[in-house]
């Protein structure tokens, strides 16, 4: 079955290799795909696992990557697989066209290829997956979900994965139905026996026991940063189904079921909307919120879209909201299974009017997690929305990342809220008016206090006692009030990071979110060729003074970015008034996640560097 | 435009409700709204409901949305929070408000553009989930604040102020939160004080989705010979179909029973509405009824007042969600956040 083509120079690698399962879209292929992810994790390598899919779904290609990398490189690596698991026919020519050359193609040739449809440089695997599993299961669905299982042992012989490892996670996921296990290790054992007996050692990519993984935890950005919501007091999420950010909301009601119903009473402490649309999640987020429950809904680009005038009345009548958005390329259908960093501009400056948002932007799911639950505390102390920027890349796929952390002396900020005791004791309430120079007003919920603290909310129209006004003057006063309240927000946003090279340099590196971990490789590759950098990880807007020190103490600073126009460049630009020449646009904006070889390649050639 | 206080002075015998207000407690700011305007008559109405009802105006809160009558809620329950919302989101942010807190009052004042046209999907959802809430739509038939466009509520062939015939089909939204679920249904004239008031009054006592659709002439653009939301239009083509007694759960009930043209309907919290009706066929708590009904005396060009429908054992969208019975703004750390254990917990799980 082993079909080796001649004078093939096959890569051998351990520990160091990328692997890519092409599928068909609802075959039940996932959860093999995520247990094979694990298994190498479970050997103490770390795996970071990227899923490629359209928006359709059954029937339409999907694709699973898994970079393994035991020095701990976690973005895209870029380039082809060295080792194609091609299971989708539909999708074959493609698949085989962008396998590293000495790379591997493993494939089901219960009904062999010819010849012709394979390359010269690469090693062809076949094991015959279908006729085993039709040989051995009689029931359809059984026989489909069985050979990727099948095929997860016949790769665990290829690659040498440790058995155990599997079995112990497959008895972690069957917990309690034994039977499912006993099925499911049979059929393991089945792919594994067969390439033991018929073929010998035809991959020389392997897998050995390492230590590279830590206490970390493998977990997706959506659901940290749902987790987040919980663990940030969040009672009220509204929300309307669009991808790639649906998961949060769906993940904060699993999450909720198990934490947050009373035991006594079986009843929630939270209530979850799906919303008729963007507009409604919105609106509903800003009515809890004025009514002092921590509200926020989940979206992605189009939905920030349709909540912008609403964002534009909570930014003018200063109301907490979280906005959690998980960025995708563009409109419509297609492209928005991809991922982008392309809401900047539209989020920091969403709505009519003179407007600015605080923007909080996660690298990983464990900063998902913590920005997550920080979002409602900077929501409650500034009283204005909040985003969280994930995108697809963090959003959709599990990887390692910090375990999540605690403190439980913590308590919910909720900001300048005057009780009925204070109101009574006869503390003077004006809803606008800046008693402490910080720009932050103090605000009431209603039903405080019988006859005092009652307000009427409105956009712009009105005093500092929130009396309707149209005079120039209180308008003015209350926009300069809310630029203040601004530069407030600057302090207690999440700083960002600087990561300095060895040596001094003059040039710098801004990067942000998703970006983090090809940067980091990005810059290994430099280093390499003798380029220095220091780095800058921004992690909020907006931006705190670090970021123009950082600007000003380089000559030359790139600006890493997944989309078109540089947003963030232009973001900088406009809010620190640097020098546009200063800021060199490195921009990847294809749909697929930045790489280091991407990187690393656009500053050496904007340096001149072979 | 300014803000216009009323003065404080009242009458040392004005009178006191059980909480010891009087009416003027339940007024606001002096109303900007063009003198005579059917939207200041419900003002009024509320004010004397919420006095009768003895509700403690800061248990009130009044959302609105964008145009004239959603400017109203300023002019009345000046000790209430209040909430100028968006243009045809009011319903979102009264159904996120009462997420927050099942405790308060909410009352939602929009009107025919607001809640026809743009916002009528919001409107559809708030009736359909059942959030408990008094809803009035102020329907004039037309843009007061633009000037006289004709809105999605303007009748079929009615003539605007500058000679213009609608030629649309008008939208009814009586008969929409009949077919959208909406549990307590009524359709009142801001002109008719003597049914308006304990129509809200019912509402306000109604736990769940009420909905009253009030038409109130515009003085300005549509109060002109051809209009069909004209005060004399609508005067001479009101078909009431029963009057309204509301009487609260505490007072002592005495009414004269008089078969056939009295039904008395005990809402949920024990409070009773005595109709008097004039169509003696006429069953309030049968919403297909309801709807034949009001197709067939719209097409013989009647708009028919009164209360349509009601539930009488409403559920509600916090009952739908199974929310627990605190407001969920009260729930503080203890409850709400699982601590560093569980989170331990649920790192191990993750490896």
């Amino acid at each position: 079955m082993l079909q080796v083509v001649e004078r093939v120079e096959s890569l051998q690698r351990v520990n160091d290799f990328v692997v890519k399962f092409a599928n068909v879209n609802g075959s039940g292929s996932a959860s093999a795909n995520a247990l094979f992810a694990k298994s190498v994790l479970r050997m103490g390598v770390t795996a970071t696992p990227r899923n490629i899919f359209p928006s359709n779904i059954q029937g339409l290609p999907t694709w699973y990557e898994v970079r393994i990398s035991e020095a701990g490189y976690m973005g895209a690596r870029g380039g082809g697989p060295d080792l194609m698991v091609a299971m989708n026919p539909q999708t074959w020519d493609g698949d085989i066209k962008g396998i590293e050359p000495g790379g591997y193609l493993f494939y089901d040739n219960t009904k062999p290829m010819p010849a012709s449809k394979f390359r010269d440089d690469i090693v062809v695997v076949g094991v015959p997956l279908t006729r085993m599993t039709n040989e051995a299961y009689s029931n359809p669905r059984q026989r489909q979900l069985f050979k990727n299982i099948v095929g997860l042992g016949a790769l665990a012989a290829l690659l040498d994965i440790d058995v155990p490892c599997i079995e112990q996670l497959l008895a972690e996921q069957f917990k309690g139905r034994d039977k499912l296990i006993e099925a499911n290790v049979q059929a393991l054992h089945m792919g594994l026996d067969w390439v033991k007996a018929n073929l010998g050692d035809p991959v020389g990519l392997k897998l050995r026991k390492a230590d590279s993984v830590g206490d970390r935890i493998f977990i997706d950005g959506n659901s940290a940063a749902a987790l987040g919501a919980v663990y940030g007091g969040a009672t009220v999420c509204a929300w309307y189904p669009i991808t790639p950010s649906s998961s949060v909301a769906e993940a904060f009601t699993a999450y909720c079921n198990r934490m947050r119903v009373d035991k006594a009473t079986g009843k929630k402490n939270y209530a979850i909307v799906q919303a008729e649309d963007e507009l409604s999640s919105i609106g509903m987020v800003i009515g809890a919120a004025w009514n002092g429950a921590r509200s926020f809904t989940a979206t992605s680009g189009p939905g920030v879209s349709l909540m912008s005038e609403f964002v534009g009345l909570a930014y003018f009548a200063e109301i907490p909201a979280v906005i959690m958005d998980v960025q995708r390329s563009g409109p419509s259908t297609g492209m928005p299974t991809r991922t982008q960093q392309t809401d900047l501009t539209i989020c920091a400056y969403a709505s009519h009017g003179d407007t600015k948002h605080v923007l909080l932007i996660p690298e990983d799911p464990h900063e998902c997690f913590d920005f997550g639950a920080l979002a409602f505390d900077l929501a409650d102390r500034l009283q204005t929305p909040i985003f969280v920027m994930l995108d697809l890349e963090i959003g959709m796929n599990e990887r390692l990342t910090a375990p999540f952390v605690w403190d439980d002396s913590r308590k919910m900020d909720r900001g300048k809220v005057m009780t009925a005791e204070q109101l009574e004791a006869g503390a003077k309430f004006g809803r606008y008016l800046d008693v402490d120079g910080d720009g932050i007003t103090y605000r009431t919920y209603p039903g405080t206090h019988p006859t005092k603290g009652a307000f009427f909310t409105r956009g712009t129209s009105k005093d500092s006692m929130a009396r309707y006004s149209e005079e120039g003057a209180d308008y003015q006063e209350n926009m300069e009030r809310l630029l203040k309240k601004h530069r407030t927000a600057a302090t207690l946003v999440p700083k960002a990071i600087e990561t300095k090279a060895k040596q001094a340099t003059q040039y710098g590196a801004i990067y942000f979110g998703s970006t983090s971990p090809a940067m980091a490789e990005a810059d290994e590759q430099l280093n390499a060729r003798g380029v220095a950098l220091d780095m800058l990880r921004l992690r909020a807007f907006p931006f705190g003074p670090e970021v123009e020190a950082f600007i000003d103490a380089h000559e030359t600073v790139f600006v890493i970015e997944q989309n078109r126009d540089g947003q963030m460049r232009s973001m900088l630009i406009n809010e620190l008034e640097i020098n546009p020449k200063k800021l060199a646009k490195v921009v990847h904006y294809d749909g697929t996640p930045i790489t280091a070889r991407f990187i690393s390649g656009a500053i050496a050639k904007h340096l001149n560097i072979q | 435009m300014t803000f216009i206080p009323k003065p404080k002075l009242h009458h040392p015998d004005l009178q006191k409700n059980a909480l010891g207000y009087t009416r003027r407690d339940y007024e606001g700011p002096v109303s900007t709204l063009c003198a005579g305007c059917g939207h200041d008559s419900i003002s009024a109405a509320i004010v004397r409901a919420c006095f009768e009802l003895d509700i403690a105006p800061h248990r009130v809160a009044k959302l609105s949305g964008i145009g004239c009558s959603s400017k109203t809620p300023t002019y009345f329950l000046g000790a209430s929070h209040g909430f100028n919302s968006v243009h045809g989101r009011m319903p979102s942010v009264a159904t996120g408000a009462n997420l927050a807190n099942k405790e308060l009052i909410y009352l939602g004042v929009s009107g025919d553009g607001d809640s026809a046209s743009i916002g009528l999907g919001q409107f559809a959802h708030a009736m359909r989930r059942g959030v408990n809430m008094v809803y009035i739509v102020e329907n004039n038939g037309v843009y007061g604040l633009t000037k006289g466009q004709f809105s999605a509520t303007s009748d079929k062939g009615a003539k605007s102020k500058r000679g213009l015939i609608n030629a649309d089909e008008p939208i009814d939204l009586v008969g929409m939160a009949l077919q959208l679920g909406a549990t307590f249904v009524a359709r009142s004239f801001s002109g008719d004080k003597a049914q308006l008031v304990p129509l809200i009054e019912a509402a306000l006592k109604h736990q769940g989705a009420a909905f009253i659709d009030c038409v109130s002439p515009c003085v300005a653009f549509n109060n002109h010979e051809g209009s069909t939301k004209s005060f004399d239009y609508v005067r001479e083509h009101n078909a009431a179909l029963n009057t309204l007694d509301f009487i609260s759960a505490r007072s002592e009930i005495t009414v004269d029973y008089a078969p056939g043209t009295l039904e008395m309907v005990t809402q949920h919290d024990g409070s009773i509405l005595q109709l008097r009706k004039l169509h003696t066929s006429y069953d309030v708590n049968d919403r297909v009824a309801a709807m034949t009904y009001m197709q067939e005396r719209a097409a013989a060009g009647e708009i028919v007042t009164g209360l349509l429908y009601v539930d009488p054992n409403p559920r509600d969208h916090h009952a739908h969600l199974n929310t627990v019975d605190r407001p969920l703004n009260e729930l503080s750390d203890d409850v709400l956040v699982p601590g560093a254990r569980a989170l331990d917990r649920l790192n191990a799980g993750l490896r």
